[in-house]
């Protein structure tokens, strides 16, 4: 009896552990182990087995591995195994897939070795190292990056920071957080919830994503619009350089100005200049009220009027403003994400959710109920509801969150995040439309199957999917840099929030000028002379 | 035709996704400056008694009336407003800053039952607060009225309604005389959301307010809470290396192998 049940828990250990592992948590579903392990029809990245994903390097041939690297060799991992336990150190083949994949399957790294560090003194170790030894190192923290800034693009070590994740200390009169970067979002929202305060960010992997990687990609998320961004929220960070040094910098005062203020040039760095060790953040004190409305219309200028009044009447209540089209909306149902339903009975061209948050509840239920009375009676909005409970709120939030998983299981997606004047903000996903109309590459059984558009109109970033059967060089031509070409002639971001990583860093120059991009290469030259630091990636190449 | 008038009762109740916490003094579940909603199991009956409303006037086989009521503070008005908001008629607020327990809440409701006079009454099978399941029971028996709990269907006939009851056994099917109580579980409907238009309406709908003094019932709670406390912490788990470990540890710690 005890043989026949340790063969079939190995059986589903296997099966189960390197996929369950990298998937995010918002993808799993309920009862993962009985699913993945017995479903016929599994989703597609949640059981596709890692072989499938072709290797970066032989996707992109212009990526050609830098030899002044070394290669990793027995005495380097010597050096590893006398400076961390062996559960930090992972070299198993089956178990780097997990690094050395990203979360949308679309990158595939050659990673041999997999270091966890528990201290900030070991990682200045490992950093020390392999800067005497000319060994390139990529930093992971969740793995839920979208432009493949956290995966090995060759066989870069992936120094991962899962294991250093303790809060170290929390000050409830100013709601200064300081933790390790390995903590997860998700979890230091419930951390602070307990006390009263709350996260400033928030976004759809916060089950996964580690606070060290939020602040390296200076995420945005979904309440940008209410607390700011990460280079105003963070208050100090612990950083070590490629060098080793410890740069401690954590800092828990709000205001400071004595010289420079270093940190702000590792927010949003991607691992470039050094590892963020530690964060210490400034939490918002939790609303007492929350309120969550969906609203359908039926033409853009319809959202931006809806925003143009909330900024008026609803003003310092505002917490989020987001919005989607009907293909979203229409994906999302296809598929049924987490249980998501649209609340509203027939489908609308674009769907607008708003979340209001503030001290009292009566007087936000009163700007509230008198915006949306005059939304509708000014025919702005077609229909709507607003959330009666907290499970509610929940499953309208879901409706949004689920959007990026919905696409992804509509095939090979292709993602832009771009940010642009709010005015021209839906014109992005009109005019790709039309170009693949055009090239006769939009429709059943054409490259592309569709094109979807969403994200916070507040922030003027538009979330653009183009939904394509796979990954090929011929797809991604029609689109690139046609997009890129398109964002510049708005005077807009190529990319507002996801960061450059190896999807974008070519693409650099699209937003930033020669003589920007140049003052940035001198600083990274300076701080990691040998290029270790996350190669191949954020910086255009030579 | 038939011209049907249904009272639901509802309660305002700690919200569902809220993780409770005992109060500094032990006596009670902490409440103050907690977020508040209807009891879900309320909100599956003024669902009900939406659908049923609308399903007449579909078949055009008569027409119904949707009063809620609620018993208690000032603030059981935003419950209240929730159930208009849903499609409800008209509310009715049985004001009383009490404790009322569920045999006082059945005597009010008599009272109520016996001003408004409807054919039928819709309460949840508990309430998420004190998960007492005895409201409804109590009310029938006040009423003399037959009641069919745990409803997980409803099929309303000629003066007569045909109820599915989730019993331990399975299910049970049983058809009763109308006036009657019925007491909703989960699986009878998926409550709709307050669409805008009709909290737009909701606003010009009759709310009217009792104290529950001028109703002549005796509402002194009969039950005293002597302790409340959280039950014991969860024990961490434990990381093991390998399935051999952890058939071991099965084995010879947890002892159920």
């Amino acid at each position: 009896m005890a043989t026949r049940l340790q063969s079939s828990l190995r059986l589903v250990a296997r099966q189960t552990g390197a996929t369950l592992a990298r998937t995010p948590v918002w993808n799993r579903p309920v009862a993962w182990a009985t699913r993945a392990a017995f479903s016929t029809k599994a989703p597609q990245f949640f059981a596709a087995p890692h072989g499938k994903v072709t290797y970066t390097a032989d996707k992109y041939p212009y990526l050609k591995r830098d030899n002044t690297f070394k290669k990793l060799s027995e005495e380097d991992v010597t050096y590893f195994k006398s400076i961390l336990v062996p559960s930090s150190i992972t070299q198993d083949s089956e178990d780097l897939e997990t690094f050395n994949v990203d979360w949308l399957n679309k990158y595939r790294g050659q990673s041999k070795l997999v270091l966890k560090p528990s201290s900030t003194e070991q990682v200045s170790k490992i950093l020390k190292y392999c800067n005497d030894h000319k060994l390139a190192v990529v930093p992971q923290g969740g793995n839920t990056g979208l432009v493949g800034g956290g995966v090995p693009v060759f066989d870069e070590i992936v120094v991962s920071m899962s294991n250093m994740n303790t809060v170290r200390s929390f000050d409830n009169v100013s709601g200064a957080l300081v933790c390790d970067a390995g903590c997860i979002l998700e979890v230091l929202d419930k951390y602070l919830e307990e006390r009263g305060y709350l996260m400033p960010l928030d976004l759809g992997a916060k089950g996964s994503c580690h606070i060290g990687g939020n602040v390296s990609t200076n995420a945005g998320g979904l309440r940008l619009l209410r607390y700011g961004s990460l280079h105003g929220t963070v208050l100090g960070l612990e950083v070590v350089l490629p060098d080793g040094t410890i740069l401690d910098n954590l800092s828990t005062l709000r205001k400071d100005n004595t010289g420079y203020d270093l940190k702000q040039l590792f927010i949003g760095a991607e691992g470039t200049l050094g590892v963020v060790t530690g964060v210490s953040i400034l939490a918002p004190k939790r609303p007492k009220a929350i309120n969550v409305a969906l609203l359908g219309m039926d033409t853009f200028d319809q959202v931006q009027a809806a925003f143009k009044r909330s900024k008026d009447e609803l003003s310092e209540i505002l917490s989020a403003f987001e919005f989607w089209d009907r293909a979203a909306i229409k994906l999302v149902k296809e598929h049924l994400v987490a249980g998501a339903n649209d609340p509203l009975e027939s489908l609308h061209n674009f769907y607008v959710l708003i979340e209001t948050s503030g001290s009292n509840k009566d007087h936000d239920d009163e700007k509230l109920n008198t915006y949306l009375e005059g939304l509708m009676g000014d025919e702005i909005v077609q229909d709507g509801v607003v959330a009666q409970d907290t499970t509610q709120i929940l499953n309208l939030w879901a409706i949004r969150e689920g959007i990026p998983e919905a696409c992804s299981k509509a095939g090979a997606v292709y993602k832009y995040d771009i940010s642009m004047p709010v005015p021209v903000l839906y014109q992005a996903v009109e005019d790709m439309k039309a170009r693949l109309v055009q090239s006769d590459a939009y429709g059943d059984g054409k490259l592309f199957t569709s094109v979807i558009g969403y994200g916070h109109v507040g922030d003027g970033n538009l979330h653009l999917n183009v939904a394509a059967e796979k990954f090929t060089n011929e797809a991604t031509a029609l689109i690139e840099p046609y997009i890129f070409e398109w964002t510049a002639g708005h005077s807009g971001s190529i990319s507002a929030e996801h960061g450059l990583g190896v999807s974008k860093n070519n693409f650099l120059h699209y937003s930033k000028s020669a003589s920007m991009i140049e003052l940035m290469k001198r600083f990274k030259e300076m701080l990691d002379p040998n290029g270790i630091m996350n190669p191949y990636k954020y910086l255009p190449d030579k | 035709m038939s011209n049907l008038r249904i009272l639901v009762a509802t309660k305002r109740v700690v919200d569902y996704a809220v993780k409770i916490r005992v109060n500094a003094a032990g006596s009670a579940v902490e409440t103050a400056n907690v977020k508040h909603s209807m009891n879900p199991f309320d909100e599956i009956g003024t669902e009900q008694a939406i659908q049923i409303k609308e399903a007449l006037a579909k078949s055009k086989t008569g027409t119904a009336e949707v009063v809620v009521v609620s018993c208690g503070p000032a603030k059981a008005q935003e419950t209240l407003r929730t159930a208009l908001a849903m499609g409800a008629d008209r509310a009715i607020h049985v004001d009383s800053e009490e404790d009322l327990q569920p045999l006082a809440v059945a005597k009010l409701l008599k009272a109520v039952v016996e001003k408004e006079k409807p054919d039928m009454v819709i309460l949840g099978k508990q309430a998420i607060d004190d998960d007492s399941n005895q409201t409804g029971q109590m009310l029938a028996g006040l009423l003399n009225w037959p009641q069919a709990t745990f409803a997980s269907k409803v099929e309303l006939g000629d003066k007569s309604m045909t109820v599915t009851r989730e019993v331990d056994g399975g299910v049970e099917t049983i058809k009763t005389p109308l006036p009657a109580i019925l007491t909703t579980d989960l699986r009878l409907n998926v409550p709709r959301y307050a669409s805008l238009p009709n909290i737009m309406k909701a606003k010009k709908k009759p709310l009217a307010k009792f104290a529950a003094a001028d109703l002549g019932v005796d509402i002194k709670p009969r039950l005293q809470t002597l302790k409340i406390a959280e039950p014991p912490k969860r024990q961490g788990g434990k990381l093991v290396e390998s399935v051999d470990d952890l058939v071991d540890k099965l084995k010879n710690e947890a002892k159920v192998l």
